[in-house]
């Protein structure tokens, strides 16, 4: 998955703008355009609904574009993420994947009666929370459900196993421990793909084997690409690398630049222009990074647009990967079959690879 | 006045219980689909949703069951989430109500009135929460708050967790904000937040309850819109509706404000002696030879393979002394040696080997409905007329076509005597049960 010049990326949509009322609408959209992910972000904002509920909602009615839930790790239950993404993963067929983000927000703290945290204490609280749910996905063998009916077992219990996570000496948050197992077998993909943003990961943050992929920003278009091949220098080649771009396009005989008066500031590089110019954007894009993450300013507006004229044409280019029909998130980021740390049967392990 | 009451509705209703772990669902036979294959959940809640089922239900995992210190090997085990499965089955159908089984004591109330809420909109106003209480360490053992719960406290906090999460969702003022603030400081936990979410097409989620003691009956006549009760034969059913008809008009409800759904399985067939010789085969299936001694072996605290499940119960005493909790809450507390004299007593006087006494412990004697199509379906009329329930949840002891002959072939008997719904009221829950539109809470009205 390392930089390769001749080799097509991947493009991932944010449907944060798309409502419950419109969610199917959105995402089987974005599926036809031949968008490889749909992300789902949870927003503190009025009107959205919980994003990895958002994601399950998604999986069943699509086939190939994989869904994507933000999901915080400082004031939740691991243990219910957990078994949330695992269960996300079963309902999508296996294409779901967890982009583990760390709330900083006094508001959040508040509304489950902890103390607020911030610094270095959202890194270690987001490496717990992965390590966690990592461990807790290992914990059921893949062929731990044996239905013997000779001996009545329909598990083996010895491919079950207690995860006993305790969280560092050095924990900076609130220290706690979880049992196991997971109340759920493995899922489909063993190891759910998680992404973490790049400011996240790195030396004292998140370990970088802790991930799969990296969301990178950048204030500007023009300094993206330099941030994706920093990120590659510090990071190196394991961890798969997104490029973050806000896209506001010329659209229904309206300039970008009129509509992007509406559009809030996100931090996040920005694209506003016609369709002709973002496919140069992308293309280029593509040559850094192994993805894209398109933020649209209105998702049904942008994404029609999207659809039409720049995903065609990336593909006609070569540049952009054809969907994988049927694959895993995992298929997607190029990532193999996911070892099992706890695996006791050595003909398993072998028949996974 | 006519509040206080009770008026039969002359119908009843179904809801189906996907369960997760238990010894009840069949997993030996060759018809016997994946507990955790999403396939399984669609065609059982789309078999249902053709039936007219008002609900699906499913439980809640919060710690694999043991046995002698390990995972328990021989009953069906592992279950997906129940709310990122229903919001998955909410896009593949478009009635039936939507029941997350979920604990108030290993969830945050802002985090738990949230994702009900946004079940319920993803819905469109079709979710329900099946309320339960836990309060062991064992179970908290999975949790960054642990098990935090004094026994005698878990529904004097189940019940400020369950108004707080009312006064979330009744904190919009319109469709389109802004939300009151809704603030609570409690023994056990705080919450101060800014709630997100409009009221749904139904106002807010329904609310069931199962609890049984003279306390979770009264939290439920105080809160609940379903009582999830374990009531099912007739004589039973009618003095637990009466009982729970009085504790609503003393809350201040209407004798008709709670509506009551027993837990129950079903086994039918063309003939009342088919239906026998199915229910015998069922039994055979659900507790074979090891699953009985290790039932025993639970409550001994001892192995006890050298036994034979087809002779007596053990001579020798159990090695523990109070029960366990790890093969769930609702077996600790008797005392081992006491229970083990009783049970030995029982099964002699009865006749019964291991294997037998521990069928008739755990096969759900009492909410079984054995028989013809037309004759439980007659049986089934009786309690429309009378009110004795509003309906049935069931259980069903295959997954994913255990259904199948019931709607097939009961639902049409029960259209038939008018007892059943042809076709659903509405789109909502609420709708579709025929409950009143929910007062709003009072609390939320105060502006913290």
């Amino acid at each position: 998955m390392s930089s390769n010049n001749n080799q097509a990326g991947f493009l991932a949509i944010e449907l944060d703008g798309a409502g419950y009322w419109n969610l199917s609408a959105a995402v089987l959209a974005a599926e036809s355009a031949g968008f490889h992910v749909a992300t789902f972000k949870d927003a503190p904002a009025a009107g959205r609904v919980n994003a990895l509920q958002r994601a399950a909602f998604a999986g069943p009615i699509t086939r190939t574009i994989a869904v994507v839930p933000e999901v915080d790790t400082v004031y939740t239950e691991p243990f219910h993420i957990s078994t949330q993404l695992a269960s996300l993963d079963y309902v999508s067929g296996g294409r779901a994947g967890w982009i583990a983000t760390a709330a900083e927000s006094p508001e959040a703290a508040a509304a489950v009666g902890r103390a607020f945290v911030e610094g270095d204490v959202l890194a270690q609280e987001a490496a717990a929370s992965i390590e966690v749910g990592r461990r807790l996905w290992d914990s059921w063998e893949d062929d731990a459900v044996i239905r013997d009916v000779a001996t009545g077992r329909y598990i083996d219990v010895d491919k079950l196993h207690y995860v006993d996570f305790e969280t560092p000496a050095d924990f900076a948050g609130t220290p706690y421990s979880v049992k196991g197992p997971s109340i759920i077998p493995r899922p489909l993909q063993g190891q759910l793909p998680v992404l973490a943003a790049a400011s996240l990961v790195g030396e004292g943050l998140v370990p970088v084997d802790a991930v799969d992929a990296v969301l990178v920003s950048a204030p500007t278009a023009e300094l993206l690409a330099a941030e994706v091949r920093d990120v590659r220098a510090r990071l190196g080649a394991a961890v798969a690398v997104v490029a973050e771009l806000d896209v506001v396009l010329d659209s229904r005989g309206q300039d970008a630049a009129a509509r992007l008066a509406a559009s809030t500031e996100s931090g996040r590089a920005r694209f506003a222009g016609t369709a002709a110019d973002l496919t140069e954007l992308l293309d280029s894009l593509l040559q850094e990074a192994d993805g894209v993450r398109v933020h649209p300013a209105e998702v049904d507006v942008d994404l029609e647009e999207l659809s039409r004229l720049v995903l065609p044409e990336l593909r006609r280019r070569g540049s952009l990967r054809a969907p994988i029909q049927d694959g895993s998130f995992r298929d997607v980021l190029g990532l193999g079959p996911a070892d099992n740390r706890y695996s006791t049967s050595a003909a398993a392990t072998a028949a996974g690879k | 006045m006519t509040r206080d009451i009770f008026q039969p509705s002359g119908q009843i209703q179904f809801g189906i219980f996907f369960q997760g772990v238990n010894s009840g669902t069949i997993w030996k036979a060759d018809e016997s689909g994946s507990q955790t294959d999403f396939e399984s959940f669609r065609h059982i809640v789309q078999t249902a949703e053709r039936g007219k089922f008002a609900a699906f239900f499913l439980g809640e995992g919060l710690r694999l069951r043991e046995h002698l210190g390990r995972p328990h090997a021989l009953d069906v085990v592992g279950r997906p989430d129940a709310q990122t499965m229903l919001a998955a089955l909410a896009a593949v159908t478009r009635n039936i109500g939507l029941v997350a089984t979920q604990n108030t004591t290993y969830n945050d109330p802002a985090d738990l009135a949230h994702r009900l809420s946004s079940l319920d909109l993803i819905s469109g106003g079709r979710a329900a929460w099946n309320v339960v209480t836990t309060d062991n360490a064992w179970t908290g053992a999975n949790f960054r708050r642990g098990g935090y719960l004094d026994h005698a406290d878990r529904y004097k906090h189940a019940e400020a967790f369950v108004e707080t999460a009312k006064r979330i969702w009744d904190s919009w003022e319109t469709a389109t904000g802004p939300a009151r603030h809704v603030r609570h400081e409690g023994q056990h936990y705080t919450v101060d937040v800014t709630p997100r979410l409009p009221r749904s097409a139904q106002y807010r989620p329904v609310l069931f309850q199962a609890g049984d003691s003279p306390e979770g009956r009264d939290f439920a006549a105080r809160q609940a819109d379903v009582i999830f009760s374990a009531h099912p034969k007739f004589d039973d059913a009618v003095e637990f509706r009466r009982d729970i008809v009085t504790r609503s008009v003393a809350a201040g409800r209407g004798a008709n404000a709670v509506q009551i759904m027993p837990a129950s399985e079903f086994i039918l067939a063309a003939t009342e002696q088919e239906a026998q010789e199915k229910k015998a085969w069922v039994r055979s299936l659900q507790i074979g030879p090891q699953q009985a001694i290790a039932y025993l072996e639970q409550f001994w605290g001892r192995e006890l393979s050298s036994y034979d499940p087809d002779g007596p119960l053990p001579e020798i005493d159990p090695v523990v002394e109070e029960t366990s909790e790890t093969r769930g809450s609702g077996f600790h507390g008797a005392k081992a040696r006491q229970l083990a004299d009783q049970w030995r007593a029982e099964a002699k006087d009865k006749g019964l080997s291991i294997r037998g006494f521990v069928t008739s412990k755990t096969a759900r004697i009492d909410s079984t409905f054995t028989g013809s199509y037309t004759a439980v379906a007659d049986h089934l009329a009786e309690y429309a007329r009378v009110g004795a329930v509003d309906g049935f949840n069931i259980s069903p002891w295959l997954i994913p076509t255990g259904l199948d002959d019931i709607v097939n072939h009961l639902v049409p008997e029960l259209q038939e005597r008018g007892v059943y719904p042809t076709e659903y009221r509405g789109t909502t829950l609420r709708e579709n049960l025929g409950l009143e539109t929910p007062v709003r809470s009072e609390e939320s009205v105060r502006v913290s």
